[in-house]
């Protein structure tokens, strides 16, 4: 399988580290590699020493939230009657996101033999990998390789002669941001709309099918075997404190050498974007990175000095996200990606709770206006106060993940939008203006 | 409605992956390998998918019209998605999308008269680090410029 960018040699590879092997994602070459040692080694462990190994690696969640992976496989409850299930999130829809689709496609066996490590541990017998349906491509690929699995005893029954069996399917999407949000993929899973649950029930406790069920993404799951191998303390180690080893960061935009690479979380983003990126293109300077996924709160360039993990970032007021980093040099126009943004989420709203599908919808208009030229200066303003008003008060997170970006854009860059107000003469007149 | 033995067996292949009465789980997946052998989601394929999985036409329907990859008018025999959200935007995505209207003399969703090309605005297909990026039904093509698309259309024509 081709590599659609050349690695880095400052990349730390724990989890890509087949990838651009021959034959990678073949089940001869992950266990000529060292495949399956991980999950034979969590035969002689209890699921409770399975679950503290990945606590101690300080592994958090690789699909936005970054909740710690090891804590959310304890709230499954044990000793349940009927099954627990897993399922893989691999909607990969974020704005800004293109590395589940490599995991899965060189180092397949990875990604499940770290689903059966979580099976194990809670007391799984089933898992579906959920893959959006605009990647039909992966879904084929990643269906041959579990015919494969199946054929040589990697799947179904007595995997391995261990005498744990496990089921795992592909199940494709058809089209929809909102279900990677994981209420939503459930109810797609379920042969439904994508309308979030309403929780507490978490899904550890009610998911799939309403049983018990481990939701993670795909990177999150494709990290375990490295940590039950050579340890939790080893892969927490390789990160800063309470944000335990490797990501992948899709980088994105106006830099020489775009492309997803694996580097310790921690890693300086200046440094990221300068060593491993290639720096900004065309001899340019940067004016702002949204570092990731377009959810989160935007970075000026004076603002990027940071380590990359998620408390700082946090410190910083915005997020690590889904690691899709898109860097922007001095001449974009800070307004029209805030409409861009916008026109994403407005499209994307499920419709289902109003501060959500009005409020991206009169942000969408109202940005549109600005850029249109038939903005009024007190439309800046309440850009930036509709989004405000809309954080916490929706059904799910999306609406949060359009006004996020929005208040930041608005309050970091608010010049712009002034500029694009003060070309419409009537930008201070009392009219009324509607839609 | 007949379909393929190869789409059959798939179907029978999806109803074991649920559990015992949840076979609703496998509609998603059903419509959108049926809607690529039809060609669109027509009453009649929603009709049938009902009648197999024992849910209402209307459950059906509500469900198609949630998924943007689910249509119910065919579209050209070749499908052209340009992204233009923010990764692929930055390097390009909205001119390349200008360009493929003119070029192909039609706008977003729509499918030329001869049925060869349809075309749609995309939102992030995953291929951000390798923008601008751009889907020919289901395959990517990464990095594209507007010499590249004119090349790739025109071995379709
Ligand atoms: C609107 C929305 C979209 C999301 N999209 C994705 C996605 O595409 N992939 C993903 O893994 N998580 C996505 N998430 C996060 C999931 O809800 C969930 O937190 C995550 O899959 C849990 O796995 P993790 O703990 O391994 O990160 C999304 C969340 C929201 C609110
Ligand atoms: S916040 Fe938006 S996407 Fe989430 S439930 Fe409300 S309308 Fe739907
Ligand atoms: S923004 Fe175009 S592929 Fe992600």
């Amino acid at each position: 399988m081709k590599l659609y960018n050349p690695p880095s040699p400052l990349e730390t590879k724990v989890i890509s580290k087949r990838f651009g092997v021959e034959n990678s994602w073949r089940l001869d070459t992950y266990l000529a590699t060292g495949g399956f040692e991980a999950f034979k080694k969590t035969m002689e462990m209890s699921p409770d020493q399975i679950i503290d190994e990945v606590k101690a690696s300080s592994l958090r969640g690789r699909g936005g939230a970054g909740f710690p992976t090891g804590l959310k496989w304890s709230f499954v409850p044990k000793n349940v009657e009927g099954p627990t299930y897993i399922v893989v999130n691999g909607d990969e829809s974020e704005p800004g996101t293109c590395k589940d689709r490599l995991l899965i496609e060189h180092d397949p066996y990875q990604m499940i033999e770290g689903i059966l490590i979580a099976a194990r541990a809670v007391g799984a017998s089933k898992g579906w990998v959920y893959i959006r349906g605009e990647y039909r491509y992966l879904i084929d690929h990643l269906d041959s390789v579990l015919k494969e699995a199946y054929q040589r005893g990697y799947l179904g029954k007595n995997i391995a002669g261990t005498g744990f069996d496990f089921d795992l399917y592909s199940q494709t999407g058809a089209g929809a941001y909102e279900c990677g949000e994981e209420s939503a993929l459930l109810e797609s899973l379920e042969g439904k709309r994508g309308v979030p649950r309403i929780r507490p029930p978490f899904p550890a406790v009610s998911g799939a099918f309403q049983r018990p069920t481990v939701l993670n993404n795909v990177e999150t799951f494709s990290s375990v075997p490295e940590i039950i191998k050579n340890g939790g303390k080893w892969y927490a180690d390789l990160g800063t404190p309470k944000n335990g080893g490797t990501r992948m960061v899709c980088l994105a935009g106006h830099v020489n050498k775009p492309g997803v690479y694996e580097v310790p979380l921690g890693m300086n983003m200046m440094y990221f974007i300068n060593e491993i990126g290639g720096g900004m293109w065309k001899g340019k300077k940067m004016k702002a990175t949204i570092p990731g996924g377009s959810s989160c709160p935007i970075l000026r360039a004076d603002e990027c000095d940071i380590p990359m993990d998620y408390d700082s970032m946090a410190k910083a007021g915005t997020m690590l996200g889904s690691g899709g980093m898109m860097v922007m040099d001095e001449d974009t126009d800070m307004v029209k990606i805030a409409l861009r943004i916008m026109r994403f989420y407005k499209h994307e709203s499920c419709g289902w709770c109003i501060p959500c599908r009005e409020g991206t919808t009169w942000l969408q208009k109202m940005l549109a206006r600005i850029v249109d030229g038939n903005g009024a200066m007190r439309d800046v303003d309440m850009v930036g106060d509709l989004a405000k008003s809309m954080l916490g008060r929706t059904f799910c997170p999306l609406g949060d993940a359009a006004a996020m970006p929005t208040i930041s854009i608005v309050e970091k860059f608010r010049p712009e939008f002034e500029a694009y107000v003060a070309r419409n003469p009537f930008a201070n007149s009392e009219l009324v203006q509607v839609g | 409605m007949t379909f393929s033995p190869e789409l059959e067996a798939r179907f029978a292949d999806l109803l074991t992956h649920y559990p015992p009465g949840r076979q609703r789980g496998a509609l998603v997946p059903m419509l959108m390998y049926a809607q690529d052998e039809v060609g669109a989601v027509t009453p009649e394929l929603m009709a049938e998918l009902a009648k197999r999985l024992d849910v209402s036409v209307l459950q059906v329907d509500e469900v198609v019209g949630y998924y943007s990859m689910l249509h119910k008018k065919p579209q050209g025999k070749t499908h052209v998605q340009i992204c233009t959200n923010v990764a692929c935007m930055l390097r390009g995505g909205a001119e390349l999308y200008d360009h493929a209207c003119k070029k192909l003399g039609i706008g977003h969703k729509q499918t030329q008269a001869s049925g060869v090309f349809s075309l749609e605005e995309v939102e992030c297909i995953g291929a951000c680090s390798w923008a601008p990026a751009i889907q020919l039904n289901y395959t990517f093509h990464h990095e594209v410029t507007t010499d590249k698309l004119d090349q790739l259309l025109e071995g379709l024509q």
